[in-house]
C-alpha cells in the first residue's frame, strides 16, 4: 500500500455539504476495472458539462487549483455509497488528503487502503482553513501525518487526531491484508473455540 | 450484577478475535454477501496469490450490472456489464463460494436475498461491499458495508480490523396511521436527525413501534440507516424475527433450532444499557413521506408544500438547498400532489419485498397507471417474484399497467441500463434522491410503495389513503 508521511501541496476549497460518493464518482463509471484508472471521473458530473467541456465555474478547473493535492472540504464528505471507487478516483487524479469537519464513515475507511489521508478538524477550523485556501491561491498547506499537523497557508499549526492503528499502516506503507495474516493462528483459535 | 449492555454490544464483544493496543478490533465475520461489483476484490486477491478463505461463510448473487427484462446472460447490456456479471460466476465457482446465479429463483439483490434465505441470523456479524449491509441488522445482527478492499481483507482472512463505533438509540413510540409504512418513519426520521445525524453510530431502534412492525418493515427501515450516515442498524430479536426465520433453508433446524433461539432470546438490551445518543420519534405523527430534494433527509408528507428555501438562516445552506430545487425542477410553495411524474419504479433492497409488493398491489387494483407515466415493478428478488405470481399480484401490476420484471437492483442505481431519463421524475421506493442517481439530470423522489403506486395512477404525487377512482 502507498505510504503517506509528509505532504508540502495546493489545497481547493469545497463549501458544499454532504458531498456524496456518488458526486465523487458516478455510478456509470464503476464497471471500469481498476487498472484503466479513475481520474478522469472525479466529480465527473460538477467538472464537466454535459458536452464534454470543463465547467469553468468548479474549482478544480480554477488555474490556481489546478495542481490541488489536498481538498478542505465540509460536513459529511464521502457520505452515501460504499464505493471505494470514489478514493480511486480522488487517488488517481492526484489528491492525498482531504480535510473536513467529518466524513462518511465507510469513505473515511477506504481512504486509508488506498494512501489517502483523511482529516478530521473541529468546524470552525476546517472553515478558516476553506477560507485561506480560496483567498491565499497558489500558496501550500504542508501536512505532517507523523507529528499530526496540519500548518495552513497563515503558518498556523494545527493538530489533528488519527486511529493511531491507521497512522502505523499509513506511515509504514504496511499492506493491511499481510498485517492480518499474521494473525492466522489467532483467528484459526478462535474458530475452533466456537 | 454485571453491566447492563446493549444488543450492539454482546455482539461485538464475542466476535474480536484480537484487540490491538491501539484500540483497534480484529472482528471474526459470520456472512460475507458479494455481488457483481467484487471484480475489484477478487483481483486484489488474485495479485497476492491469496484463496477465499472461508467459502462457506460466503455467498454471492449478481445483483447490480443484470437485466431485469429477461434472465437470459446474452441480455446483460454491453461487454463492461457482461464482465462484471461473468467474473463473479468464475470467481465464486473458482474459489468455492456458493452464487445464486440469474436463472437461479434464490437469485437476488443481496440485501433481499440473504435474510430470505436464512443466511442473516441473530447475533451474526454480517458484511457486504455495500452501504445498505445495514438491512440484515432488523433481524438482531450486526452488519456494516464496507469497500472493496476490505471485501479482499475479509475473503482472506475472515475477520476485519474496526475500532468500536458509538451507539444510539432510536426510540419509536406510538402508533402508526393506518397506511403508513416502514418507509414513511425511516423517511420521517433522516428527515429530523439530518443525513449526518447518526455518523459514527451504530443506531438500535427500538420501542413499542418497532416492536408492532413485521421484520419486513424493520428491514426497510435498517437499510435506509446509512442515509442518516449510520455505521449500522439494528432491532432486537423478538418472537416476529423467530417466526420470520423459522424454516429458512439456512436457519438451523430441530434441537438446533431451539437452542439458537434460546440463546438469541438473550440479546435484546439490558435495561439501563447506555447508549452514546438517544433520538424519540413519535410515530403517531407520521405521514406517508416524499421527499423534494436531493439528499434523503429533504423529505415532507405527500399532502405538503415544496418549502420555502428562502427562509433559510445559513446563506451556504440556502444555496445547497436551491440549486436542489433547480436540478429537481420545483418551487418553494408548490404542492407535491400538482407534480406531474413519468416514471415510477417499485423496488430494490427497501422496498423489493413481498409485503412491499402487497401493499402497491392492494392500491392498483381495479386501477389504471394514469397515461405518459412509465411505471416498473421490480421485485428483489426471484423468490418474491414467485411468491408475488402465486399471490396473482403479477395480474394486478400488469393489469394497472406496469412492467413486471425480474429481479435485480435496477433503477435504484440505474447502473443494468434501466435509466431515467434527463430532466425526467420519478417516484421510486429506493433509498437515494441524489443527483444523477439513477441517470444524468434525472429527478428522484423517494416515496413508499403503497405512495408510489398512488403516484402511478394520479400521474403525480398521490396520498395513496384518499386516492379517487
Ligand atoms: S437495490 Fe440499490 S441500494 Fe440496494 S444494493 Fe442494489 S443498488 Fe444498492
Amino acid at each position: 500500500m502507498a505510504k503517506f508521511e509528509t505532504l508540502v501541496a495546493i489545497a481547493a476549497p469545497m463549501e458544499q455539504r454532504d458531498i456524496n460518493t456518488d458526486a465523487v464518482i458516478p455510478g456509470r463509471f464503476l464497471r471500469r476495472k481498476r487498472e484503466e484508472g479513475f481520474g478522469d471521473c472525479l466529480f465527473r458530473d460538477l467538472r464537466f458539462h454535459e458536452d464534454g467541456s470543463e465547467n469553468d465555474a468548479f474549482v478544480l478547473n480554477q488555474p490556481a487549483f489546478r495542481d490541488a493535492k489536498v481538498i478542505v472540504a465540509n460536513e459529511n464528505f464521502g457520505c452515501g455509497s460504499s464505493r471505494e471507487s470514489a478514493v480511486f478516483a480522488l487517488h488517481d487524479y492526484g489528491i492525498r488528503c482531504v480535510i473536513a469537519p467529518s466524513f462518511g464513515d465507510i469513505f473515511h475507511n477506504n481512504c486509508f487502503k488506498n494512501g489517502l489521508l483523511p482529516i478530521v478538524l473541529p468546524e470552525a477550523e476546517v472553515a478558516e482553513l476553506r477560507a485561506q485556501a480560496g483567498t491565499m491561491q497558489g500558496a501550500p498547506f504542508a501536512i505532517d501525518l507523523a507529528a499530526q499537523t496540519v500548518t495552513g497557508v497563515d503558518g498556523v499549526i494545527r493538530r489533528f487526531e488519527v486511529d493511531p492503528f491507521r497512522k502505523r499502516l499509513l506511515l509504514q506503507g504496511m499492506d493491511e491484508i499481510d498485517f492480518t495474516l499474521g494473525f492466522e493462528d489467532k483467528i484459526a483459535a478462535f474458530e475452533a473455540a466456537r | 450484577m454485571a453491566r447492563p449492555l446493549t444488543l450492539f454490544e454482546k455482539i461485538w464483544v464475542p466476535h474480536e478475535v484480537h484487540r490491538d493496543e491501539d484500540g483497534q478490533s480484529l472482528l471474526y465475520v459470520d456472512r460475507h454477501f458479494i455481488h457483481d461489483g467484487s471484480r475489484t476484490a477478487y483481483k486484489q486477491l488474485a495479485d497476492r496469490g491469496l484463496g477465499v478463505r472461508r467459502p462457506d461463510l460466503t455467498f454471492a448473487s449478481p445483483d447490480h450490472y443484470v437485466p431485469t427484462t429477461s434472465r437470459d446472460f446474452a441480455d446483460v447490456d454491453g461487454e463492461d456489464r457482461k464482465d462484471m456479471v461473468s467474473s463473479l460466476t468464475r470467481n465464486t465457482a473458482a474459489s468455492g463460494v456458493t452464487e445464486y446465479g440469474l436463472t437461479d429463483d434464490r437469485h437476488g439483490i443481496v440485501h433481499v436475498m440473504g435474510p430470505e434465505q436464512g443466511l442473516s441470523l441473530p447475533g451474526m456479524l454480517i458484511l457486504c461491499g455495500d452501504s445498505h449491509t445495514s438491512t440484515h441488522g432488523a433481524v438482531g445482527a450486526l452488519a456494516f458495508g464496507i469497500g472493496a478492499s476490505e471485501v479482499a481483507h475479509v475473503l482472506a482472512t475472515q475477520a476485519l480490523w474496526q475500532r468500536k463505533p458509538k451507539t444510539m438509540r432510536v426510540m419509536i413510540e406510538g402508533e402508526l396511521a393506518e397506511g403508513v409504512s416502514g418507509k414513511d418513519v425511516v423517511l420521517a426520521l433522516v428527515a429530523q436527525i439530518g443525513v449526518n445525524g447518526a455518523t459514527g453510530h451504530v443506531i438500535e431502534y427500538a420501542g413499542s413501534t418497532m416492536e408492532a412492525l413485521s421484520v419486513e418493515g424493520r428491514l426497510t427501515i435498517c437499510n435506509m440507516s446509512i442515509e442518516a450516515g449510520a455505521r449500522a442498524g439494528m432491532v432486537a430479536p423478538d418472537e416476529a424475527t423467530f417466526a420470520y426465520l423459522k424454516d429458512r433453508p439456512h436457519a438451523p433446524k430441530g434441537e438446533e433450532w431451539d437452542a439458537a433461539v434460546a440463546r438469541w432470546r438473550g440479546l435484546a438490551t439490558d435495561p439501563g444499557a447506555i447508549f452514546d445518543r438517544e433520538v424519540f420519534l413519535d410515530a403517531a405523527a407520521i405521514e406517508p413521506m416524499v421527499t423534494w430534494g436531493n439528499r434523503p433527509s429533504e423529505a415532507v408528507p405527500v399532502t405538503a408544500a415544496v418549502p420555502d428555501v428562502a427562509s433559510v438562516e445559513d446563506p451556504a445552506q440556502r444555496r445547497v438547498l436551491q440549486a436542489a430545487l433547480d436540478y429537481m425542477g420545483l418551487k418553494a410553495g408548490m404542492r407535491l400532489t400538482d407534480v406531474p411524474v413519468d416514471y415510477v419504479f417499485i423496488g430494490s433492497c427497501t422496498n423489493g419485498r413481498i409485503e412491499d409488493f402487497r401493499a402497491a398491489a392492494s392500491v392498483l387494483l381495479g386501477r389504471h397507471v394514469a397515461p405518459g407515466v412509465k411505471a416498473i415493478a421490480v421485485p428483489g428478488s426471484g423468490l418474491v417474484r414467485l411468491q408475488a405470481e402465486a399471490e396473482g399480484l403479477d395480474r394486478i401490476f400488469i393489469e394497472a399497467g406496469f412492467e413486471w420484471r425480474y429481479s435485480g437492483c435496477s433503477m435504484c442505481l440505474a447502473v443494468n441500463g434501466d435509466t431515467v431519463p434527463a430532466g425526467k421524475r420519478s417516484a421510486s421506493t429506493s433509498n437515494r434522491n441524489f443527483v444523477g442517481r439513477q441517470g444524468p439530470e434525472a429527478r428522484t423522489h423517494l416515496v413508499s410503495p403503497a405512495t408510489a403506486a398512488a403516484t402511478a395512477i394520479a400521474g403525480r404525487f398521490a396520498d395513496h389513503r384518499t386516492l379517487g377512482g
